[in-house]
């Protein structure tokens, strides 16, 4: 007999628990409300209150009232929302959303859309930290010496070790290369800013190991002459500009290596769009 | 001048200062600022500057920390919203591109916003990075959301769920976005 009370107790925290999940689900989830048996469910808590002695099966019975109000009130503010000019069929807004072209969702959004006028101001603390930085700041001269100008070197991997470190697939070197030109070309035609893009643009990907991959090919791109680098140091902004063709580099141009960092946390900075 | 005028136009002035120069991280200034600035009828001030500004094609938009009330808004609930200027009028896509916007990055906004006002005003991160991600290329997705966040387009919880901030309550005319997205047939 007391066997069997405890199994039933046990069984109504359970129930009580589904219950409370149910509703939070609902609440975090933003699902259709009227997914939980409001009616149903009091029933349940109507049955097994009168067995609850102690202050935790007590707390449990109150949190579940507690969700299950919360839900009542949202099936509310659903009714109100679908009786609003406000409301659309989800599904039906989602479809059309997927077929309609990027273009024409610009179009219609530049037709609602009523952008803030604001005019951004420099203040004297920031006029003041300006000069420290300036003052601070090393002669161009002395600045350069840390970056050394030299000859690049491109013969330091071999084909075989850059397979082998699966930054190569088994394709020959000059086919990926020329694959990788093309698609400079094409992201710039399409994407990009008056034939260039920006340079953490085109080699960021998804994967750490991906945007190295592609960073060290957009190296031999430039030393090659497949692309130039344009750097504005004063904005921090690099650009990639695809050769329409290929310019092969001349001996007497003095070439310069830029040393650029693709550190781990770069890419993390990329990810959060502060680059 | 009247003195009357005088102090109208000297008003107007200040108003000007007060709404266009971003003083804070938000741009647009609150109520209760507003009347400290420009004294308790400072909405008289307003109108006067939206009339003004009108052939500009720039307005004053009041922001109200919630919805919009239906009936002329308490001492309260001016004093908490925001005012700020907003164009008046449409622009071109080729406009939006020239303040910076790309147009991969307009779209990405335009179908953020109408997806969480069509799941009444919030909606899980990641149905709406799904969505996005058969527009924009599937890296610049979770970029984009980011920035819309920063921008004060977008607000997102401890629970990854997307709801519509304050920006968008001052820009964009939801009910309209989503009708003209319904009502659109494809050319």
């Amino acid at each position: 007999m007391m066997q069997s009370k405890r199994e039933h107790e046990r069984l109504g925290r359970e129930k009580l628990q589904r219950i409370i999940d149910t509703c939070k689900s609902v609440e975090d989830r933003s699902l259709d409300p009227f997914l939980v048996d409001i009616k149903g469910n009091i029933t349940t808590v109507k049955e097994y209150f009168p067995r609850w002695k102690v202050p935790e099966d007590l707390c449990l019975d109150a949190e579940t009232v507690h969700h299950l109000a919360s839900v009542t009130t949202l099936q509310s503010e659903w009714v109100k929302h679908r009786s609003t000019s406000l409301y659309t069929d989800p599904f039906l807004l989602e479809d059309k959303i997927r077929r309609m072209e990027k273009v024409d969702m610009v179009k219609i959004f530049v037709k609602v859309w009523r952008p803030t006028i604001e005019l951004e101001q420099i203040s004297l603390r920031s006029i003041t930290e300006a000069i420290e930085y300036w003052d601070s700041l090393l002669p161009m001269k002395e600045r350069w010496r840390e970056f050394p100008l030299g000859k690049d070197e491109t013969g330091t991997a071999t084909r075989e070790e850059l397979i082998s470190e699966q930054i190569l697939r088994d394709k020959a070197f000059s086919e990926e290369l020329e694959t990788f030109w093309q698609e400079l070309k094409k992201v710039a035609t399409e994407k990009g800013e008056d034939g260039k893009v920006r340079y953490w643009s085109f080699i960021g990907a998804d994967t750490y190991m991906e945007t190295v991959q592609r960073a060290f090919m957009t190296s031999f791109l430039v030393t090659y002459g497949y692309a130039t680098l344009e750097i504005h140091p004063l904005e921090e902004e690099m650009f990639i500009v695809p050769s329409q063709k290929l310019a092969p580099r001349t001996g007497s141009k003095q070439l310069v290596s830029i040393p650029i960092s693709i550190s781990a946390e770069d890419w993390q900075k990329w990810k959060k769009g502060e680059l | 001048m009247s003195r009357r005028k005088a102090y109208y136009a000297g008003r107007l002035k200040r108003a000007a200062h007060l709404l266009f120069y971003k003083r804070h991280r938000k741009p647009g200034i609150k109520g209760w600022e507003l009347r400290k600035a420009l004294g308790s009828d400072y909405l008289k001030v307003l109108k006067l500057l939206d009339d003004y500004l009108r052939m500009l094609d720039l307005q004053v938009k009041t922001v109200f920390e919630e919805e919009k009330p239906a009936e002329k808004p308490s001492q309260d609930q001016l004093d908490k919203a925001r005012f700020l200027i907003t164009l008046r009028g449409e622009i071109t896509p080729k406009e939006a591109r020239m303040i910076g916007w790309r147009v991969d990055d307009i779209a990405g906004l335009a179908i953020a916003i109408a997806y969480i006002v069509s799941k009444r005003g919030k909606a899980p991160r990641k149905e709406v990075e799904d969505i996005l991600r058969d527009k924009l290329p599937g890296w610049r997705v979770g970029l984009n959301v980011d920035r819309y966040i920063r921008y004060g387009y977008l607000a997102q919880d401890e629970n990854e769920q997307l709801y519509l901030e304050w920006r968008t309550r001052a820009e964009v005319d939801q009910n309209a976005l989503v009708d003209l997205i319904l009502s659109h047939e494809k050319t």
